[in-house]
């Protein structure tokens, strides 16, 4: 009985732990703009002829390639193997032949391109017949599930894609206290995840199931804005017709970045994110409802991460959409598939407005980050006008999520003093671009920023290679060192040992001269005179020495005149 | 297809400086409406002689320095600098006064240290105490509130010498309240006897109280605009009230109260339009709070003790100078730092 009360309790504290909101700094209140995209239904976006599927789609390291050009492939077939712990593989993402592995223009702020596997597709769309099938997930453990999830090669699905399975594995057995699923698209013109919400809601349910099945949280929150009043209902449905309510819906403002995985964290918990640390730090792990959606995927259905829903949407298209596109289906495809362009068309972004980037060419691929192609016209947003000079007024202040002085941080960057920059915290900067929205002198300031990152980034390279140099050069001279010390120690050793012999010789003969030098000097104390080489002297000499003798008895000694 | 490729954020941004000026002079209408009419056309030849000199000689320096002048004459900030030091000068000065002025306020304080955005004290009040400490007689000349000349008369005093135009200035100019309070202060007079001459109004000096709620109006439409925010204005006032307040409770006869301090003077235009320079104030939410505050206890001191009647101009040059360090030691504790 006091248990059931204590379970009942529980649920309720969870309800109202997460009733009252927190609040985070700054932010902006932006025009949503969804309700472009989402007077249609989720459309399959079909088979593009081409299909380029880059080898790296995410943080971490590029899948090593497994195909040849002239080799056939199956839908959901593995191209590309994972390299490293950060790493998922490549699948193939319909059926055709691989025509090419190459670089092709990828969706990168750099414009660089990427080595690629680029298959022509034959319309068949067969599925990889090795697949795999799985048992109820309850009864498979943990790791197994984080090995299909990897195996499936889902990464997250909201923007930044981080191996799914790197985020769900533990080192501690420290027990997860929140499990955030994140469906607060706070970007203006995406709407990719609402409709996954009102489309998919048992889906992601599922997958929600899956992932608490994997984590055991405590509490589990799906989080969505306060617009998307359908993808809210849709999912209060679902879940309080679930047998059991561990999940809890939350509604959060809709306050741009709000969706930011450390603004919402600190929305529904009052806690911040240490800086430089991870949500994992504190027990909460957030994850994008795609990403969920996905994980449901590749359990239960045995599919791997072969597709995504898209919005294609802006002034720019003619008929703006949530596409299921396949991975690696160009962006002109699925732009053409929503009624293609319209002729004032301008600007072409992957990503939404605030944070997404802008790519010169729509042969680039839908990777699996890509939640929105945006095209847009000069008159929704016209090209930047020209910078004037800081007035310090402090508006990117007022506005900074993360709580710095973006217009210090601005100042540093610009004079690339770095250390200063990193001092005011240039790596707390989350990039949300709400600092370059404000400014009244329209200074592009998330690129200073990004500029000062990217030379913090060099300079600790080069420091690291140069470290690695001067590594070397000093083991290389102590080996240096050590050789010669070895080599004048044997040499000292031989020589003593050399010495040793010839002192014990040397002893020996001298002792033997001072002997006989003593019995000279005995002989000469008894003779008084000293005479040497006088021994077996010939006759001539003997008179020599007589007549010299006797010269010398009468002759007075040199030096006496 | 090709595409043209900017940086993040793509959305249109926000109003630009031009626009943010604009809305400053805006809201400075209702306090110069209040000075001119009870101040009389003085108030706008000063404004239009300052204009008219801070655009040429913004434009001159400029096109010295091989900047663009069409941009920097439109972002507003010249003319803007110009209207707030010709709206501290009296009204019957000599033409030459508000074109000194905004000379050294444009050329030196503004463009010499680089222009817009990178001067450290703010021009116009450098302008302003330029011609102060210069010509303390011509800075004198307030007309008495609601006995001014009539626009040629005034045109003619501002033109020609005093003497040749017939109109006798002395009789026309008055002593501003705060003045009056100085002096008679120095006399030993009690604050009571000073109160019942004629110089005195409601709650401050008569007149002046009008315009300084006109620029509280003003201000306080800039804070709802967002072009201002709440810290600098609050702490300036803030710190005015609580020393006028102190000493008022202190001793009554010999301290004024601290609503005559709010509405004499330049309070109001100095804690809504002249210490929120951007550009020379502190920066971080709290040291604009401490800059705000340092401005108002100044200008107490200087107002109480110092060599000359009002003392806004003085202290926020003073503050100008602790505005780096302020920054310095009131960074924002950043998100998820301890």
């Amino acid at each position: 009985m006091a248990s059931v009360t204590s379970t009942d309790s529980g649920n309720r504290d969870t309800a109202s732990r997460f009733e009252h909101l927190d609040r985070f700094h700054g932010g902006l209140v932006l025009p949503s703009l969804h309700e472009m995209s989402t007077s249609l239904p989720i459309r399959e976006a079909g088979i593009p002829p081409l299909l380029v599927i880059p080898l790296l789609q995410h943080i971490g390291e590029t899948a090593e390639c497994l195909v040849k050009a002239g080799e056939h492939v199956h839908k959901g077939q593995i191209i590309a193997a994972p390299r490293g712990k950060v790493s998922v593989p490549v699948h193939a993402s319909s059926s055709g032949t691989v025509v090419a592995v190459e670089e092709h223009p990828f969706p990168h702020p750099s414009g660089l391109s990427f080595p690629s596997v680029i298959i022509e597709t034959d319309g068949r769309d067969e599925w990889d017949e090795r697949s795999y099938t799985l048992p109820d997930y309850r009864q498979l453990s943990r790791v197994r599930l984080l090995d299909h999830i990897r195996a499936a090669g889902i990464v997250g699905l909201g923007g930044a894609g981080f191996p799914t399975q790197v985020k769900l594995s533990r080192d501690s057995d420290d027990r997860i206290e929140l499990l955030v699923i994140n469906g607060v698209e706070c970007e203006p013109y995406i709407s990719c995840d609402n409709m996954l919400l009102r489309e998919r809601t048992r889906e992601l349910i599922e997958g929600v199931r899956i992932l608490q099945h994997i984590l055991q949280p405590r509490d589990c929150v799906i989080a969505v804005e306060a617009d998307m009043r359908e993808a809210e209902a849709a999912l209060r449905a679902a879940v309080s017709t679930a047998a059991d309510s561990s999940i809890n819906v939350i509604s959060v403002p809709a306050r741009y970045p709000s969706g930011g995985e450390r603004q919402l964290i600190k929305l529904l918990t009052g806690r911040e994110v240490p800086s430089q640390g991870f949500p994992s730090d504190m027990g909460i792990i957030c994850l994008n409802v795609g990403t969920s959606a996905a994980v449901y995927r590749a359990i239960v259905r045995s599919h791997p991460l072969v597709s995504r829903i898209v919005t294609v949407t802006g002034g720019g298209v003619k008929q703006p959409c949530n596409l299921e596109v396949l991975i690696g289906t160009p962006f002109s495809y699925a732009v053409e598939v929503s009624g293609g362009y319209k002729d004032d068309v301008d600007r072409l972004l992957m990503g939404g407005p605030m944070m997404g980037f802008a790519v010169s060419t729509d042969e680039v691929p839908v990777i699996k980050a890509t939640n929105c192609i945006l095209a847009v016209t000069r008159e929704e947003m016209p090209p930047p006008e020209a910078p004037l000079p800081c007035i310090r007024c402090g508006k990117c202040t007022e506005v900074c999520p993360a709580e710095l002085l973006p217009q210090q941080l601005y100042w540093y960057a610009r004079s690339e003093n770095l250390d200063a920059a990193q001092d005011y915290s240039l790596f707390d900067c989350i990039e949300c671009g709400c600092c370059a929205y404000v400014c009244p002198s329209h200074i592009p300031l998330v690129q200073y920023y990004r500029h000062a990152k990217t030379e913090v980034w060099n300079n600790e390279k080069q420091r690291q290679a140069s470290d690695i140099a001067r590594e070397r050069h000093q083991a290389h001279q102590e080996r240096l060192e050590r050789i010669k010390r070895e080599r004048a120690e044997r040499l000292a050793r031989k020589k003593q040992a050399i010495s040793g012999k010839d002192g014990a010789r040397k002893d020996a003969k001298q002792a033997a001269i001072q002997a006989a030098l003593d019995r000279v000097k005995k002989k000469k104390e008894l003779e008084g005179i000293t005479r040497r080489n006088v021994d077996n002297l010939t006759a001539e000499q003997a008179d020599k020495i007589r007549e010299v003798d006797s010269r010398r008895q009468h002759k007075p000694p040199p030096g006496e005149h | 297809m090709k595409f043209n490729t900017y940086s993040s954020p793509h959305l249109p941004v926000a109003e630009g400086v031009a626009i943010m000026m604009q809305k400053v002079m805006l809201a400075l209408i209702p306090g110069t409406a209040c000075a001119v009419w009870l101040f009389g056309w003085g108030v706008l030849i000063n404004i239009l002689l300052a204009a008219v000199t801070a655009l040429a000689a913004e434009a001159l320096v400029l096109k010295l320095r091989r900047r663009r002048v069409a941009v920097s004459l439109l972002d507003g900030s010249a003319l803007l600098t110009a209207v707030l030091l010709a709206l501290a000068l009296p009204p019957l000065t000599p033409w030459w006064i508000p074109v000194v002025g905004t000379l050294f306020a444009i050329v030196v304080a503004k463009q010499l240290y680089g222009g817009l955005g990178y001067n450290p004290f703010n021009p116009a009040m450098a302008g302003y105490v330029v011609l102060l400490i210069s010509f303390p007689l011509e800075l004198t000349q307030w007309s008495a509130p609601g006995n001014y000349p009539g626009l040629l008369d005034t045109l003619a005093l501002a033109f020609t010498d005093a003497a040749r135009t017939g109109v006798d200035l002395d009789a026309l100019s008055t002593a501003t309240p705060m003045d009056t309070i100085k002096t008679r202060l120095g006399l030993n007079e009690t604050l009571g006897e000073i109160h019942s001459t004629v110089l005195f109004g409601y709650v401050g000096g008569r007149a002046w109280e009008w315009v300084n709620l006109g620029f509280l109006l003003g201000g306080l439409w800039l804070l709802q605009a967002r072009v201002i925010q709440w810290q600098i204005p609050a702490g300036m006032l803030g710190g005015l009230s609580a020393m006028a307040a102190v000493f008022y409770l202190f001793n009554p006869d010999s301290y004024t109260s601290p609503a005559f301090h709010l509405f004499s003077g330049a309070a109001m235009l100095g804690a809504f339009f002249i210490a929120t320079d951007p550009v020379s104030a502190s920066t971080t939410p709290r040291g604009r709070l401490i800059y705000g505050a340092g401005i108002g206890i100044l200008t107490y001191l200087i107002r109480t003790w110092g060599g000359y009647p009002d003392g806004v101009a003085f202290a926020v040059l003073l503050m100008n100078m602790a505005a780096p360090t302020i920054d310095h030691y009131t960074r924002p504790r950043v998100f998820g730092q301890p």
